[in-house]
Protein backbone atom coordinates (compact mmCIF):
# COMPACT_ATOMS: atom_id res chain seq x y z
CA UNK A 1 0.00 0.00 0.00
CA UNK A 2 2.80 2.34 0.97
CA UNK A 3 4.91 1.50 -2.06
CA UNK A 4 2.01 1.43 -4.52
CA UNK A 5 2.10 5.22 -4.80
CA UNK A 6 5.81 5.34 -5.54
CA UNK A 7 6.13 3.00 -8.51
CA UNK A 8 3.11 0.99 -9.67
CA UNK A 9 0.68 3.90 -9.25
CA UNK A 10 3.10 6.80 -9.58
CA UNK A 11 0.87 9.88 -9.86
CA UNK A 12 2.89 11.56 -12.59
CA UNK A 13 4.04 8.76 -14.88
CA UNK A 14 1.41 6.06 -14.38
CA UNK A 15 -1.82 7.85 -13.48
CA UNK A 16 -0.88 10.93 -15.55
CA UNK A 17 -2.36 13.28 -12.97
CA UNK A 18 -1.12 16.67 -11.74
CA UNK A 19 1.26 17.16 -14.62
CA UNK A 20 1.30 20.95 -14.70
CA UNK A 21 4.10 21.34 -12.11
CA UNK A 22 5.87 18.28 -13.52
CA UNK A 23 6.29 20.16 -16.77
CA UNK A 24 6.45 23.69 -15.43
CA UNK A 25 9.00 23.86 -12.63
CA UNK A 26 10.97 20.60 -12.73
CA UNK A 27 14.10 22.43 -13.93
CA UNK A 28 16.08 21.64 -10.75
CA UNK A 29 16.03 18.84 -8.18
CA UNK A 30 15.53 21.35 -5.39
CA UNK A 31 12.29 22.65 -6.89
CA UNK A 32 11.04 19.07 -7.11
CA UNK A 33 11.89 18.41 -3.45
CA UNK A 34 10.21 21.58 -2.23
CA UNK A 35 7.01 21.22 -4.19
CA UNK A 36 7.02 17.52 -3.26
CA UNK A 37 7.14 18.44 0.42
CA UNK A 38 4.30 20.92 -0.03
CA UNK A 39 2.15 18.33 -1.80
CA UNK A 40 3.02 15.67 0.78
CA UNK A 41 1.97 18.03 3.57
CA UNK A 42 -1.35 18.90 1.94
CA UNK A 43 -2.06 15.29 0.98
CA UNK A 44 -1.37 13.88 4.45
CA UNK A 45 -3.23 16.52 6.39
CA UNK A 46 -6.31 16.61 4.17
CA UNK A 47 -6.46 12.80 4.09
CA UNK A 48 -6.36 12.65 7.89
CA UNK A 49 -8.94 15.44 8.22
CA UNK A 50 -11.37 13.82 5.81
CA UNK A 51 -10.95 10.36 7.29
CA UNK A 52 -11.54 11.77 10.79
CA UNK A 53 -14.77 13.54 9.86
CA UNK A 54 -16.02 11.15 7.16
CA UNK A 55 -19.04 10.01 9.20
CA UNK A 56 -20.40 13.56 9.43
CA UNK A 57 -20.18 14.45 5.73
CA UNK A 58 -23.39 14.14 3.76
CA UNK A 59 -22.60 12.19 0.55
CA UNK A 60 -24.13 14.88 -1.68
CA UNK A 61 -21.78 17.63 -0.53
CA UNK A 62 -18.67 15.50 -0.26
CA UNK A 63 -16.78 16.97 -3.25
CA UNK A 64 -17.16 20.62 -2.09
CA UNK A 65 -16.09 19.49 1.38
CA UNK A 66 -12.95 17.89 -0.01
CA UNK A 67 -12.17 20.98 -2.05
CA UNK A 68 -12.56 23.32 0.91
CA UNK A 69 -10.46 21.07 3.16
CA UNK A 70 -7.67 20.98 0.59
CA UNK A 71 -7.92 24.75 0.06
CA UNK A 72 -7.53 25.33 3.79
CA UNK A 73 -4.37 23.23 4.05
CA UNK A 74 -2.97 24.80 0.88
CA UNK A 75 -3.49 28.23 2.41
CA UNK A 76 -1.56 27.06 5.47
CA UNK A 77 1.45 25.78 3.49
CA UNK A 78 1.30 28.81 1.18
CA UNK A 79 1.57 31.24 4.09
CA UNK A 80 4.26 29.16 5.82
CA UNK A 81 6.42 28.96 2.69
CA UNK A 82 5.96 32.67 1.96
CA UNK A 83 7.06 33.52 5.50
CA UNK A 84 10.00 31.15 6.04
CA UNK A 85 11.35 30.38 2.53
CA UNK A 86 10.67 33.47 0.41
CA UNK A 87 13.35 32.59 -2.19
CA UNK A 88 12.03 29.11 -2.88
CA UNK A 89 8.47 30.41 -2.79
CA UNK A 90 9.31 32.89 -5.53
CA UNK A 91 10.86 30.16 -7.68
CA UNK A 92 7.75 28.00 -7.43
CA UNK A 93 5.49 30.94 -8.17
CA UNK A 94 1.82 30.24 -8.62
CA UNK A 95 2.16 26.46 -8.46
CA UNK A 96 1.98 26.32 -4.65
CA UNK A 97 -1.44 27.92 -4.73
CA UNK A 98 -2.50 25.63 -7.55
CA UNK A 99 -2.01 22.52 -5.41
CA UNK A 100 -5.75 23.00 -4.77
CA UNK A 101 -6.51 21.97 -8.34
CA UNK A 102 -4.31 18.85 -8.34
CA UNK A 103 -6.51 15.95 -9.29
CA UNK A 104 -4.35 13.46 -7.40
CA UNK A 105 -5.28 14.79 -3.95
CA UNK A 106 -9.03 14.88 -4.54
CA UNK A 107 -8.85 11.43 -6.13
CA UNK A 108 -7.12 9.89 -3.10
CA UNK A 109 -9.65 11.50 -0.77
CA UNK A 110 -12.56 10.14 -2.78
CA UNK A 111 -11.11 6.66 -3.35
CA UNK A 112 -9.35 5.99 -0.06
CA UNK A 113 -9.62 8.42 2.82
CA UNK A 114 -13.41 8.65 2.76
CA UNK A 115 -13.74 4.89 3.25
CA UNK A 116 -10.88 4.02 5.62
CA UNK A 117 -9.86 4.91 9.18
CA UNK A 118 -7.15 7.43 9.93
CA UNK A 119 -4.04 5.21 10.14
CA UNK A 120 -4.36 3.44 6.76
CA UNK A 121 -5.28 6.72 5.04
CA UNK A 122 -2.22 8.33 6.61
CA UNK A 123 0.11 5.70 5.11
CA UNK A 124 -1.70 5.78 1.77
CA UNK A 125 -1.35 9.54 1.52
CA UNK A 126 2.33 9.40 2.56
CA UNK A 127 2.93 6.89 -0.25
CA UNK A 128 1.16 9.04 -2.82
CA UNK A 129 2.94 12.20 -1.70
CA UNK A 130 6.32 10.47 -1.84
CA UNK A 131 5.44 9.12 -5.29
CA UNK A 132 4.78 12.64 -6.50
CA UNK A 133 8.00 13.84 -4.90
CA UNK A 134 9.93 10.98 -6.49
CA UNK A 135 8.50 11.82 -9.92
CA UNK A 136 9.35 15.50 -9.58
CA UNK A 137 12.85 14.68 -8.35
CA UNK A 138 13.47 12.24 -11.20
CA UNK A 139 12.45 14.86 -13.74
CA UNK A 140 14.48 17.52 -11.98
CA UNK A 141 17.51 15.19 -11.86
CA UNK A 142 17.44 14.54 -15.61
CA UNK A 143 16.79 18.14 -16.54
CA UNK A 144 19.31 19.68 -14.16
CA UNK A 145 22.06 17.19 -14.97
CA UNK A 146 21.62 17.34 -18.73
CA UNK A 147 20.69 20.98 -18.99
CA UNK A 148 22.96 22.77 -16.56
CA UNK A 149 25.46 20.04 -15.56
CA UNK A 150 24.68 20.57 -11.88
CA UNK A 151 22.84 18.77 -9.07
CA UNK A 152 21.33 20.64 -6.10
CA UNK A 153 23.22 23.66 -7.40
CA UNK A 154 26.66 21.93 -7.20
CA UNK A 155 28.67 21.61 -10.36
CA UNK A 156 28.97 17.93 -11.27
CA UNK A 157 29.93 17.65 -14.89
CA UNK A 158 31.72 20.93 -15.39
CA UNK A 159 30.11 21.51 -18.77
CA UNK A 160 26.62 21.75 -20.19
CA UNK A 161 25.81 18.67 -22.26
CA UNK A 162 22.37 19.64 -23.62
CA UNK A 163 21.29 23.16 -22.90
CA UNK A 164 17.97 22.31 -24.48
CA UNK A 165 16.79 20.52 -21.32
CA UNK A 166 16.82 23.67 -19.23
CA UNK A 167 14.43 25.38 -21.66
CA UNK A 168 10.85 25.49 -20.41
CA UNK A 169 9.54 23.57 -23.41
CA UNK A 170 11.77 20.57 -22.66
CA UNK A 171 9.53 19.69 -19.71
CA UNK A 172 7.05 18.18 -22.14
CA UNK A 173 9.76 16.10 -23.84
CA UNK A 174 11.14 14.93 -20.51
CA UNK A 175 7.75 13.77 -19.20
CA UNK A 176 7.06 12.08 -22.55
CA UNK A 177 10.35 10.15 -22.50
CA UNK A 178 9.92 9.16 -18.86
CA UNK A 179 6.42 7.83 -19.55
CA UNK A 180 7.79 5.88 -22.50
CA UNK A 181 10.46 4.36 -20.24
CA UNK A 182 7.82 3.32 -17.68
CA UNK A 183 5.74 1.79 -20.50
CA UNK A 184 8.79 -0.06 -21.82
CA UNK A 185 9.59 -1.54 -18.40
CA UNK A 186 6.00 -2.66 -18.04
CA UNK A 187 6.05 -4.24 -21.50
CA UNK A 188 9.27 -6.13 -20.77
CA UNK A 189 7.95 -7.39 -17.43
CA UNK A 190 4.75 -8.61 -19.10
CA UNK A 191 6.73 -10.46 -21.76
CA UNK A 192 8.91 -12.12 -19.11
CA UNK A 193 5.81 -13.28 -17.23
CA UNK A 194 4.32 -14.74 -20.40
CA UNK A 195 7.51 -16.64 -21.18
CA UNK A 196 7.55 -18.10 -17.66
CA UNK A 197 4.00 -19.40 -17.89
CA UNK B 1 -44.81 45.68 -13.12
CA UNK B 2 -42.71 45.41 -16.22
CA UNK B 3 -41.74 49.05 -16.04
CA UNK B 4 -40.71 48.60 -12.43
CA UNK B 5 -38.44 45.79 -13.43
CA UNK B 6 -36.89 47.93 -16.13
CA UNK B 7 -36.22 50.67 -13.61
CA UNK B 8 -34.62 48.21 -11.26
CA UNK B 9 -32.41 46.97 -14.05
CA UNK B 10 -31.41 50.53 -14.91
CA UNK B 11 -30.61 51.40 -11.31
CA UNK B 12 -28.65 48.19 -10.88
CA UNK B 13 -26.58 48.91 -13.97
CA UNK B 14 -25.93 52.49 -12.83
CA UNK B 15 -24.77 51.23 -9.45
CA UNK B 16 -22.42 48.75 -11.11
CA UNK B 17 -21.07 51.47 -13.41
CA UNK B 18 -20.56 53.80 -10.47
CA UNK B 19 -18.68 51.12 -8.56
CA UNK B 20 -16.54 50.37 -11.59
CA UNK B 21 -15.56 53.96 -12.27
CA UNK B 22 -15.01 54.64 -8.59
CA UNK B 23 -12.82 51.58 -8.42
CA UNK B 24 -10.70 52.49 -11.43
CA UNK B 25 -10.19 56.22 -11.37
CA UNK B 26 -7.69 57.77 -9.01
CA UNK B 27 -6.92 60.87 -11.07
CA UNK B 28 -6.39 64.21 -9.39
CA UNK B 29 -8.73 67.10 -10.17
CA UNK B 30 -5.92 69.49 -11.11
CA UNK B 31 -4.20 67.09 -13.53
CA UNK B 32 -5.74 66.80 -16.96
CA UNK B 33 -3.54 64.24 -18.66
CA UNK B 34 -0.38 62.24 -18.09
CA UNK B 35 1.20 60.41 -21.03
CA UNK B 36 4.45 58.83 -22.15
CA UNK B 37 6.40 61.01 -24.57
CA UNK B 38 9.17 59.48 -26.67
CA UNK B 39 11.19 56.67 -25.14
CA UNK B 40 12.32 58.31 -21.91
CA UNK B 41 10.02 61.15 -20.91
CA UNK B 42 6.63 61.70 -19.37
CA UNK B 43 4.37 64.68 -20.10
CA UNK B 44 2.04 66.07 -17.45
CA UNK B 45 -0.71 68.49 -18.47
CA UNK B 46 -2.25 70.58 -15.68
CA UNK B 47 -5.62 72.32 -15.68
CA UNK B 48 -4.00 75.71 -14.98
CA UNK B 49 -0.56 77.33 -15.07
CA UNK B 50 1.90 76.17 -12.41
CA UNK B 51 4.74 78.07 -10.70
CA UNK B 52 8.09 77.71 -12.41
CA UNK B 53 10.19 77.44 -9.25
CA UNK B 54 7.99 74.59 -8.02
CA UNK B 55 7.84 72.80 -11.36
CA UNK B 56 11.61 72.79 -11.89
CA UNK B 57 12.35 71.06 -8.57
CA UNK B 58 13.04 67.35 -9.16
CA UNK B 59 12.35 66.57 -5.50
CA UNK B 60 8.65 67.17 -6.09
CA UNK B 61 8.25 64.17 -8.41
CA UNK B 62 8.61 60.46 -7.74
CA UNK B 63 8.18 57.86 -10.49
CA UNK B 64 8.26 54.10 -10.18
CA UNK B 65 6.98 51.05 -12.01
CA UNK B 66 3.80 49.68 -10.52
CA UNK B 67 5.23 46.23 -9.62
CA UNK B 68 8.35 47.57 -7.85
CA UNK B 69 7.54 50.59 -5.71
CA UNK B 70 11.01 50.48 -4.11
CA UNK B 71 12.94 51.41 -7.25
CA UNK B 72 12.51 55.13 -7.94
CA UNK B 73 13.39 56.21 -11.46
CA UNK B 74 15.87 59.08 -11.75
CA UNK B 75 14.80 62.35 -13.36
CA UNK B 76 17.58 64.18 -15.25
CA UNK B 77 15.88 67.43 -16.22
CA UNK B 78 12.49 69.09 -16.36
CA UNK B 79 11.15 71.38 -19.09
CA UNK B 80 8.17 73.65 -18.70
CA UNK B 81 6.19 74.64 -21.80
CA UNK B 82 5.78 78.42 -22.45
CA UNK B 83 2.12 78.47 -21.36
CA UNK B 84 3.23 76.85 -18.06
CA UNK B 85 0.47 74.28 -18.27
CA UNK B 86 2.60 71.27 -19.23
CA UNK B 87 5.69 69.78 -17.69
CA UNK B 88 7.96 67.28 -19.44
CA UNK B 89 10.02 65.04 -17.18
CA UNK B 90 13.09 63.53 -18.86
CA UNK B 91 14.38 60.36 -17.24
CA UNK B 92 17.85 58.88 -17.17
CA UNK B 93 16.92 55.47 -18.62
CA UNK B 94 14.39 54.39 -21.19
CA UNK B 95 10.98 53.53 -19.77
CA UNK B 96 9.51 50.05 -19.92
CA UNK B 97 6.23 51.25 -21.39
CA UNK B 98 4.52 47.87 -21.06
CA UNK B 99 4.30 48.46 -17.32
CA UNK B 100 2.01 51.07 -15.84
CA UNK B 101 4.03 53.66 -13.94
CA UNK B 102 2.99 55.47 -10.80
CA UNK B 103 3.83 59.15 -10.65
CA UNK B 104 3.40 61.04 -7.43
CA UNK B 105 3.56 64.83 -7.47
CA UNK B 106 4.09 66.68 -4.19
CA UNK B 107 2.39 69.94 -3.25
CA UNK B 108 1.39 71.33 -6.63
CA UNK B 109 1.66 75.14 -6.63
CA UNK B 110 -0.50 77.09 -9.04
CA UNK B 111 -0.26 80.90 -8.98
CA UNK B 112 0.77 80.80 -5.35
CA UNK B 113 -2.03 78.49 -4.23
CA UNK B 114 -1.41 74.90 -3.22
CA UNK B 115 -3.37 72.21 -5.08
CA UNK B 116 -2.40 69.32 -2.84
CA UNK B 117 -0.48 66.17 -3.61
CA UNK B 118 -1.43 63.86 -6.47
CA UNK B 119 -0.69 60.24 -7.29
CA UNK B 120 -1.50 59.24 -10.86
CA UNK B 121 -0.98 56.20 -13.05
CA UNK B 122 0.75 56.60 -16.40
CA UNK B 123 -0.34 54.06 -18.98
CA UNK B 124 -0.23 53.44 -22.68
CA UNK B 125 -3.26 54.24 -24.81
CA UNK B 126 -5.98 52.35 -23.03
CA UNK B 127 -7.53 50.29 -25.83
CA UNK B 128 -4.12 49.33 -27.10
CA UNK B 129 -3.20 48.28 -23.58
CA UNK B 130 -6.35 46.17 -23.26
CA UNK B 131 -5.70 44.58 -26.64
CA UNK B 132 -2.16 43.77 -25.65
CA UNK B 133 -3.44 42.01 -22.51
CA UNK B 134 -5.83 39.96 -24.65
CA UNK B 135 -3.22 38.92 -27.20
CA UNK B 136 -0.68 38.44 -24.43
CA UNK B 137 -2.85 35.93 -22.62
CA UNK B 138 -4.00 34.26 -25.83
CA UNK B 139 -0.82 33.78 -27.85
CA UNK B 140 2.37 35.34 -26.43
CA UNK B 141 1.82 33.97 -22.94
CA UNK B 142 -0.45 31.08 -23.90
CA UNK B 143 -1.45 29.37 -20.67
CA UNK B 144 -0.96 25.83 -21.96
CA UNK B 145 2.22 26.15 -24.01
CA UNK B 146 4.15 28.82 -22.15
CA UNK B 147 2.82 28.64 -18.58
CA UNK B 148 2.14 24.87 -18.49
CA UNK B 149 -1.23 25.06 -16.78
CA UNK B 150 -4.36 23.00 -17.32
CA UNK B 151 -2.48 20.05 -18.77
CA UNK B 152 -4.68 17.28 -17.31
CA UNK B 153 -7.77 18.49 -19.11
CA UNK B 154 -5.72 19.50 -22.13
CA UNK B 155 -4.50 15.95 -22.74
CA UNK B 156 -7.83 14.44 -21.74
CA UNK B 157 -10.00 16.28 -24.24
CA UNK B 158 -7.78 16.82 -27.26
CA UNK B 159 -8.39 13.49 -29.01
CA UNK B 160 -11.03 14.76 -31.43
CA UNK B 161 -11.62 18.14 -33.03
CA UNK B 162 -15.32 18.24 -32.06
CA UNK B 163 -14.58 17.53 -28.38
CA UNK B 164 -11.77 20.05 -28.44
CA UNK B 165 -14.01 22.83 -29.75
CA UNK B 166 -16.80 21.94 -27.32
CA UNK B 167 -14.46 21.96 -24.35
CA UNK B 168 -12.79 25.19 -25.49
CA UNK B 169 -16.06 27.10 -25.85
CA UNK B 170 -17.49 25.86 -22.54
CA UNK B 171 -14.24 26.70 -20.83
CA UNK B 172 -14.14 30.23 -22.27
CA UNK B 173 -17.70 30.90 -21.04
CA UNK B 174 -17.04 29.60 -17.55
CA UNK B 175 -13.70 31.30 -17.12
CA UNK B 176 -15.17 34.70 -18.02
CA UNK B 177 -18.01 34.30 -15.51
CA UNK B 178 -15.73 32.94 -12.78
CA UNK B 179 -12.97 35.51 -13.17
CA UNK B 180 -15.33 38.45 -13.24
CA UNK B 181 -17.04 37.21 -10.08
CA UNK B 182 -13.78 36.64 -8.30
CA UNK B 183 -12.43 40.02 -9.42
CA UNK B 184 -15.51 41.69 -7.94
CA UNK B 185 -15.29 39.77 -4.69
CA UNK B 186 -11.56 40.37 -4.36
CA UNK B 187 -11.74 44.13 -5.02
CA UNK B 188 -14.82 44.92 -2.97
CA UNK B 189 -14.87 42.33 -0.20
CA UNK B 190 -11.54 40.64 0.39
CA UNK B 191 -9.30 43.69 -0.07
CA UNK B 192 -11.27 46.26 1.96
CA UNK B 193 -11.62 43.83 4.87
CA UNK B 194 -7.98 42.66 4.63
CA UNK B 195 -8.94 39.05 4.01
CA UNK B 196 -6.36 38.51 1.24
CA UNK B 197 -5.15 35.28 2.82
CA UNK B 198 -8.54 33.68 2.11
CA UNK B 199 -7.91 34.06 -1.66
CA UNK B 200 -7.50 30.36 -2.39
CA UNK B 201 -10.52 29.17 -0.41
CA UNK B 202 -12.79 31.88 -1.80
CA UNK B 203 -11.66 31.51 -5.43
CA UNK B 204 -12.02 27.74 -5.54
CA UNK B 205 -15.49 28.06 -3.99
CA UNK B 206 -16.47 30.68 -6.54
CA UNK B 207 -15.22 28.57 -9.43
CA UNK B 208 -17.31 25.57 -8.38
CA UNK B 209 -20.24 27.89 -7.82
CA UNK B 210 -20.02 29.47 -11.26
CA UNK B 211 -19.66 26.08 -12.93
CA UNK B 212 -22.85 25.01 -11.15
CA UNK B 213 -24.56 28.26 -12.16
CA UNK B 214 -23.63 27.93 -15.83
CA UNK B 215 -24.83 24.32 -15.68
CA UNK B 216 -28.25 25.28 -14.29
CA UNK B 217 -28.77 28.29 -16.55
CA UNK B 218 -27.73 26.43 -19.69
CA UNK B 219 -29.97 23.47 -18.84
CA UNK B 220 -33.05 25.73 -18.61
CA UNK B 221 -32.30 28.22 -21.38
CA UNK B 222 -30.82 26.10 -24.12
CA UNK B 223 -31.24 22.33 -23.67
CA UNK B 224 -29.72 21.60 -27.08
CA UNK B 225 -26.54 23.45 -26.20
CA UNK B 226 -26.50 21.80 -22.79
CA UNK B 227 -26.69 18.38 -24.41
CA UNK B 228 -23.69 19.23 -26.54
CA UNK B 229 -21.52 20.91 -23.88
CA UNK B 230 -22.89 19.65 -20.55
CA UNK B 231 -20.36 16.84 -20.21
CA UNK B 232 -17.45 19.25 -20.33
CA UNK B 233 -18.69 21.37 -17.45
CA UNK B 234 -17.55 18.89 -14.80
CA UNK B 235 -14.08 18.81 -16.33
CA UNK B 236 -13.77 22.60 -16.17
CA UNK B 237 -13.33 22.53 -12.37
CA UNK B 238 -10.35 20.19 -12.66
CA UNK B 239 -8.50 22.74 -14.81
CA UNK B 240 -5.81 24.80 -13.12
CA UNK B 241 -6.19 27.73 -15.55
CA UNK B 242 -9.57 28.59 -14.14
CA UNK B 243 -8.01 29.01 -10.70
CA UNK B 244 -4.79 30.60 -11.95
CA UNK B 245 -6.57 33.46 -13.74
CA UNK B 246 -8.26 34.91 -10.60
CA UNK B 247 -4.97 34.60 -8.71
CA UNK B 248 -3.11 36.46 -11.46
CA UNK B 249 -5.83 39.14 -11.51
CA UNK B 250 -5.50 39.58 -7.76
CA UNK B 251 -1.70 39.74 -7.91
CA UNK B 252 -1.62 42.34 -10.68
CA UNK B 253 -4.47 44.49 -9.31
CA UNK B 254 -6.19 44.60 -12.69
CA UNK B 255 -9.39 46.63 -13.07
CA UNK B 256 -12.65 45.30 -14.53
CA UNK B 257 -11.85 45.72 -18.23
CA UNK B 258 -8.34 44.38 -17.93
CA UNK B 259 -9.67 41.38 -16.02
CA UNK B 260 -12.28 40.74 -18.69
CA UNK B 261 -9.60 40.84 -21.37
CA UNK B 262 -7.26 38.52 -19.48
CA UNK B 263 -10.07 36.01 -18.84
CA UNK B 264 -11.16 36.09 -22.49
CA UNK B 265 -7.58 35.72 -23.63
CA UNK B 266 -6.99 32.77 -21.33
CA UNK B 267 -10.16 31.03 -22.57
CA UNK B 268 -9.47 31.65 -26.25
CA UNK B 269 -5.83 30.65 -25.80
CA UNK B 270 -6.93 27.35 -24.33
CA UNK B 271 -9.35 26.87 -27.25
CA UNK B 272 -6.54 27.50 -29.76
CA UNK B 273 -4.19 25.12 -27.96
CA UNK B 274 -6.84 22.38 -27.80
CA UNK B 275 -7.73 22.75 -31.46
CA UNK B 276 -4.10 22.67 -32.66
CA UNK B 277 -3.40 19.61 -30.51
CA UNK B 278 -6.57 17.82 -31.66
CA UNK B 279 -5.60 18.31 -35.32
CA UNK B 280 -2.26 16.60 -34.72
CA UNK B 281 -3.63 13.84 -32.54
CA UNK B 282 -6.23 12.87 -35.14
CA UNK B 283 -3.38 12.29 -37.55
CA UNK B 284 -1.39 10.40 -34.92
CA UNK B 285 -4.24 7.91 -34.56
CA UNK B 286 -3.65 6.56 -38.07
CA UNK B 287 0.14 6.77 -38.05
CA UNK B 288 2.53 4.04 -36.99
CA UNK B 289 3.81 4.93 -33.51
CA UNK B 290 6.16 2.59 -31.56
CA UNK B 291 4.17 0.71 -28.90
CA UNK B 292 5.98 2.25 -25.92
CA UNK B 293 5.16 5.73 -27.17
CA UNK B 294 1.54 5.08 -28.03
CA UNK B 295 -1.03 7.28 -26.29
CA UNK B 296 0.20 9.89 -23.84
CA UNK B 297 4.00 9.85 -24.34
CA UNK B 298 3.84 10.83 -28.01
CA UNK B 299 1.21 13.49 -27.21
CA UNK B 300 3.62 14.99 -24.70
CA UNK B 301 6.35 15.14 -27.28
CA UNK B 302 4.01 16.80 -29.78
CA UNK B 303 3.03 19.32 -27.09
CA UNK B 304 6.73 19.96 -26.51
CA UNK B 305 7.17 20.79 -30.19
CA UNK B 306 4.22 23.17 -29.98
CA UNK B 307 5.73 24.77 -26.90
CA UNK B 308 8.99 25.30 -28.80
CA UNK B 309 7.04 26.95 -31.59
CA UNK B 310 5.21 29.19 -29.13
CA UNK B 311 8.54 30.23 -27.63
CA UNK B 312 9.05 32.13 -30.85
CA UNK B 313 6.35 34.58 -29.77
CA UNK B 314 8.07 35.40 -26.50
CA UNK B 315 9.25 38.94 -26.15
CA UNK B 316 6.90 40.12 -28.89
CA UNK B 317 5.52 43.59 -28.17
CA UNK B 318 2.21 44.85 -29.45
CA UNK B 319 1.72 48.64 -29.40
Amino acid sequence: MFFAGILAENPIFRLALSMCPAVGISTTVMNGVLLGIAVLFVQVFSSCTISAIKDYIHPRIRIPTYTLTIATWVTVIDLVLAAYMPEAYKAMGIFVKLIVAFAIITMRLEMFASKNPIIPSFWDSVGMGLGFMFGMMALGFVRELLGAGTLFGHDILGFRPLLFFILPAAGFFCVGFMMAIFNYVELVLKRMKQEKS
Amino acid sequence: MRKLRQYFLLIFMLVIWGLLTAGCSQEHRFIKKVTFKGTNSIMITFAGPVDESWAKDTGNYAIYEKPDPDILLKITHITLTPDKKSVILSLEDDLNQQQPHILSIKGILSEGRSQGTATVTVKKLYFGYLFSILIGAMIIGNFVFTKYLGLCVFFGTSQKKTTAIGMGITFTLVIIVASMMSWFLYQFVLKPFRLDYLQIVVFIGLVSLSVQAVDTVLRKINPALFKAFGVFLVLVIANCIILATPLILADNEYNAWESLMLATGAGLGFLIALFLMACVRERLEISNVPPTYRGLPISFIVAGLFALAFMGFSGMVIF
